[in-house]
């Protein structure tokens, strides 16, 4: 019998590039139409220390940069790591074997991560993205406060020369030595008018109130320029509360949130909002769960002890929904109805901004925004990509090249 | 429905496994244990391709007779993991492991002379 056939590939888990890996994210965009209008992904990220090498040569004190330099590649270093098994034992393959996507991209004009992160932004059907470090995202537990402001420098100013400034779809909130408030300033100073600089990120894993009195020139500074903040996520398994889970799904569902949870808390009863009413704020990676959770407790709570947040007008919830949070890990429960009771809680369709987290293990697709079944056609594409670019002031036009 | 050729038996190793583009869907199909298996490569969770991660077995927690945690090891139940994010399905059923109700689509596998055949 002649039997009609298509094509027959074998599965070779070394074998791995990008566009290959992500191939039925570009069959979505394609579907989907993405080429049609923009998407901004305000939260991806690389691995800066593939280039260590390169950044510390930016350190100013040249004692630390020479500690930096002589314990590169050795067993321990000046840097502070986190234990985390991120790629679940092995089964999300992308990091062991993107050793080969990294030479490719070598091999070309353009610096590597530039290469690397067009190739899964054109993939995927995104038009701008907002970059991240990676182990730098726990730089804000590091034991010495000079340490974690001589890297953000350093990594802030590689950041602008070798990748900003070189690639337009590039952007970054970068990053704020905030247990250092002076530096902080200086920070914002220096680099708020870099090409790409879109605004400052605070890494949320830390121990310094967000309200000490230190802070507010910085953010006095940042609603002048009108430069958004964001606190990003990330865990602390040396937390003293979450020391005591013993797997990394508990250590990551609770501290992405945990941090956030009281950075805003602290945000709000101190009426930052009233204080800066212009300055814009972002809350990354935390989901959106916690947002509508925490709404719905301050509220609570602050019509019986309105004493405790004098500079409040309005519920908790007013000032949060004026926030801009972005949407992964977003959380898609059975009931889509109690999902769209979260999105009308934070005004979605204005204050919600897409974002991937790409590569890292529990990435989202821009399909996990377009294909709900509540969403209007413009709150989607707002959400996608509309509200990011005009908080960070970008052009409307696609820009991008699906495969 | 017809009948895709996948390749003859003889050269799809026991543990090997292959992707077969049938018209718009792909399939994978494992040969496993001696038995053939045959899913859609599409993940149930984000569209990922489900069947080309790594194949593993089920991780146990062991709990003894009081009731009290010993430590964990590898089950008999063999998996598959969409190298997304990490969904995993269990390749004799195609069921998703975090929640049972889902289940990726199955195919009917026919073996004719030394050729094997996936009908989509």
């Amino acid at each position: 019998m002649d039997m009609p056939r298509n094509d027959v590939r074998p599965v070779e888990l070394e074998v791995f590039s990008t566009p290959k890996h992500l191939e039925h994210a570009s069959e979505q965009a394609r579907a989907r139409n993405y080429q049609d209008f923009l998407i901004v992904d305000v939260d991806s990220h690389h691995y800066e220390n593939e280039h260590y090498h390169e950044v510390f040569q930016y350190i100013e004190s040249p004692v630390i940069k020479s500690e930096a330099m002589q314990g590169a590649g050795r067993r321990t270093g000046i840097l502070n790591s986190q234990v985390g098994y991120q790629n679940t034992g092995g089964r999300v393959h992308r990091q062991k074997f993107r050793d080969k996507d990294r030479e490719k991209a070598r091999a070309g004009g353009k610096h590597t991560d530039i290469t690397l992160t067009l190739d899964w932004m054109d993939a995927m059907g995104v038009d701008y993205t907002c970059l991240f470090p990676t182990p730098m995202l726990f730089l804000g537990l590091h034991p010495q406060v000079e340490v974690e402001t001589a890297m953000c420098r350093a990594y802030n100013a590689w950041l602008c020369d070798k990748i900003l400034a070189n690639e337009p779809r590039i952007v970054s909130m970068l990053y704020l030595p905030f247990n250092d408030p002076e530096a902080a300033y200086r920070t914002v100073k220096d680099f708020g008018d870099r090409k790409g600089c879109v605004g400052f990120m605070v890494t949320s894993p830390r121990y310094k109130p967000v309200h000490d009195n230190a802070y507010m020139k910085t953010y006095r500074l940042l609603e002048e320029m009108g430069k958004p903040i964001s606190f990003h996520a990330a865990y602390s398994w040396e937390d003293r509360a979450l020391q005591m889970t013993n797997r990394f799904i508990s250590v990551h569902a609770l501290g992405f949130m945990w941090f956030n949870m009281i950075h805003m808390t602290n945000w709000v009863v101190n009426g930052l909002p009233v204080r800066f009413p212009k300055l814009k704020v972002m809350w990354i990676e935390s989901g959106l769960t916690w947002a509508s959770s925490l709404m719905q407790r301050l509220d609570h709570s602050f019509m019986m002890r309105t004493s405790d947040a004098p500079l409040l007008k309005e519920k908790p919830s007013h000032y949060m929904q004026q926030m801009y949070y972005s949407t992964q890990p977003m959380e898609i429960p059975d009931d889509r109805s109690v999902m769209q009771a979260t999105f009308k809680m934070i005004n979605a369709e204005t204050q919600l901004v897409w974002s991937s987290d790409y590569p890292h293990w529990d990435f989202d697709l821009p399909s996990t925004i377009y294909d709900l079944p509540f969403l209007e056609e413009k709150a989607k594409r707002n959400i996608l990509g509309a509200n990011a670019a005009r908080l960070f002031g970008l052009g409307l036009k696609p820009v991008k090249k699906i495969p | 429905m017809a009948e895709w050729l996948v390749g003859k038996a003889a050269e799809i190793k026991d543990g090997d496994r292959k992707i077969v583009t049938a018209g718009r869907r792909e399939i994978g199909v494992f040969h496993k244990d001696g038995a053939f298996y045959a899913y859609s490569n599409t993940c149930l969770h984000q569209g990922g391709p489900a069947c080309e991660g790594m194949m593993i077995n089920n991780v146990v927690d062991v709990i003894d007779r009081e009731n009290l945690y010993q430590g964990q090891t590898y089950g008999d139940e063999v998996h598959f993991v969409c190298p997304w994010h990490g969904y995993e399905y269990d390749l004799k059923t195609g069921e998703c492991i975090g929640d049972r109700k889902l289940k990726l689509r199955k195919y009917e596998i026919v073996t004719r002379g030394e050729d094997v055949y996936v009908v989509a």
